[in-house]
């Protein structure tokens, strides 16, 4: 053994010392982006957060102009996105994962399925425009149909043009790819042993997933649907393609109403040359990002909240 | 106790005995073979397991003794491909039969898993997750069932002030009764016992033997086990299998000491395996 030649003790320090720095600098490149980004926008918009910018509407003059209807058509939306989204996505997740036998077809499924999460999200904005707004051309030019009254929170028009239910379904369709597949991985984190468990002492497969596999799931199920949600917030794309109004003087009364939502607000008027229209935009910005750390917040606290229901 | 107990399970039918003896048979097999989709796992397997005893199966690892304790109570129907024909009945029923209802079948036909699987909840839940699958108990009833379980299982006394407390906070050798407790809550008339020891350390493995003796007098026990000292130890009655087949099996004494097979000789001895 004497004669295999020893790698030098200083030459591996060093290369160690050297990969450290390595990565200590993309960290820092990292941080350094963002908390430029975060700067900048602060300086730019800080000074003109106020309570009246939350709850005016938008406005021509930018000194009176606020983000009421976009802040609350973006809740709106986003509710009836995760109605939608969490209970279609985690439904399709079990029976992939506890039901569906393995085979080719479910396995083509799934590896679509994370495809489709990677299809850009102006693409979803499309389909929602044939879908949703228009029925695939459905009684084009026609008068709408119309469902209940307009007083009542559930009226319909069919199709349902653009309004806020429109953009909720099409945020959904955006995120659905997303739930799948964290609920899947979810699901697939709890041990097989569990599952045979159960079903010795007698569990039904329904059994089995209701009272052991999905309560073991759900915090990893729900930080991926709020991280699902944060996404579904921050788009603007698809309801651009929606047709949503870039002035909107009111918040949504019903399912029906139009609506804007944050980042379509931001980005409107952020094109715009004037600069005190670049400094509302940035103040926005930080609204957005406030909702999205609360966001994420409400993630990890759910998530520590229900990894530990035990003593 | 005044509840409606699903512990004492009464003899549904007057069931055949032992050869030559006033034993009831609890689980028979005849003929019984075991596939993996074209590979033969168990070939014609005809044993008598008697009721209230320890029934132990030993033999090489891949003989099929797992195969064949997983068939008792259709767990290999998770299994993609797994088939068996022939005669395997309990207390005189077909369990094979497509009609049988699994979900009862295994309430009546309790297992305790190699490695010990407590779920990931606290240890009340753990043991009355099988009669919440089942029945409606009251609460009150509930935690007398809980109890009795746990006491059965030898865990009472460690665990009655924690009883909300998550059961993975347990040591090993408490998890494997905690699943032992679990299984019989149910109210099974056999437990059968995939190397139940195999995971645990020397004092538990002797608190969970004991208990098994214990448990015996109430319950049809099988208990696949590597290890033959073990077998020896707790069993009333022993079976030898090798590569798929049943070579041979009695008493367990006379196994041991007087096996009628080469063998079964060679193997209880150390020659192999």
């Amino acid at each position: 053994m004497t004669d295999v030649p020893h790698v030098p003790v200083a030459r591996r320090l060093l290369a160690n010392r050297l990969f450290l720095a390595t990565c200590v600098f993309c960290t820092g490149l990292a941080v350094c982006v963002l908390a430029v980004l975060i700067v900048s926008i602060m300086i730019d918009g800080v000074h003109r957060l106020s309570p009246d910018f939350i709850a005016n509407f938008a406005s021509r003059k930018p000194d009176q102009a606020g983000i009421r209807a976009p802040l609350v058509g973006s809740i709106w939306v986003c509710t009836i996105c995760a109605l939608t989204a969490l209970p279609v996505g985690v439904g399709t997740a079990i029976f992939l994962e506890e039901f569906a036998k393995r085979g080719r077809l479910t396995e083509f499924i799934r590896i679509n399925i994370s495809n489709l999460s990677g299809v850009p999200s102006i693409v979803y904005g499309i389909i929602g425009l044939t879908a949703f707004s228009r029925f695939f051309g459905w009684r084009a030019g026609a008068e709408p149909i119309e469902l209940g009254s307009p007083d009542s929170l559930l009226y319909l028009r069919l199709p349902f043009g653009s309004s806020v239910l429109a953009g909720g379904l099409t945020l959904a369709l955006v995120v659905l790819p997303i739930v799948i597949v964290a609920s899947q991985e979810a699901i697939r984190a709890v041990p097989n042993s569990l599952r045979q468990g159960a079903l010795a002492l007698g569990s039904t497969r329904w059994q089995m997933v209701s009272r052991l596999t999905l309560p073991a799931s759900l915090p990893m199920v729900m930080t991926g649907a709020i991280l699902a949600m944060s996404r579904a917030i921050g788009e603007a794309a698809p309801i651009l393609v929606l047709g949503a109004p870039l002035m909107v003087l009111e918040t949504p009364a019903n399912l029906m109403s139009e609506f804007t939502v944050l980042p379509m607000q931001i980005f409107n008027w952020a094109e715009r040359s004037k600069a005190s229209f670049q400094e509302i935009a940035a103040a926005a910005i930080i609204v957005q990002l406030a909702v999205l750390m609360s966001f994420n917040a409400l993630a990890i606290l759910v998530r520590q909240r229900l990894q530990t229901p035990l003593q | 106790m005044t509840m409606m107990s699903p512990m004492q399970t009464n003899p549904t039918t007057a069931a055949a005995t032992m050869p030559g003896t006033a034993e009831p048979i609890s689980i028979r097999a005849a003929g019984f073979d075991g596939f993996y989709g074209s590979f033969q796992a168990l070939k014609g397997i005809s044993l008598d397991i008697p009721r209230n005893q320890v029934t132990a199966f030993i033999g090489p690892s891949g003989c099929g003794k797992s195969t064949f304790l997983r068939w008792m109570n259709r767990m290999n129907d998770t299994i993609a491909g797994a088939r068996a024909s022939g005669t395997l009945t309990l207390d005189g029923e077909d369990i094979l039969a497509r009609s049988v209802d699994v979900v009862d079948l295994r309430r009546r036909v309790g297992m305790v898993f190699q490695r010990p699987n407590p779920f990931p909840k606290s240890i009340f839940d753990n043991v009355a997750f099988g009669p919440r699958l089942h029945w409606r108990h009251s609460r009150a009833d509930l935690e007398d069932l809980v109890e009795q379980s746990l006491r059965s299982a030898a865990l009472w006394n460690e665990v009655k002030d924690r009883l909300h407390a998550s059961a993975l906070g347990l040591s090993g050798g408490q998890q494997q009764r905690l699943c032992i407790a679990r299984a019989i809550a149910g109210g099974p008339e056999v437990l059968l016992m995939d190397e139940p020891c195999s995971a645990l350390d020397p004092k538990s493995t002797a608190s969970v033997e004991e208990l098994i003796r214990e448990l015996r007098t109430a319950y049809t026990i099988v208990i696949v086990t590597h290890n033959m000292q073990q077998a020896s130890r707790i069993s009333d009655r022993t079976a030898f299998f090798f590569e798929g087949s049943l070579i041979e099996a009695g008493q367990t004494e006379t196994l041991f000491t007087n096996p009628k097979s080469k063998q079964t000789e060679d193997y209880v001895t150390g020659r192999f395996g």
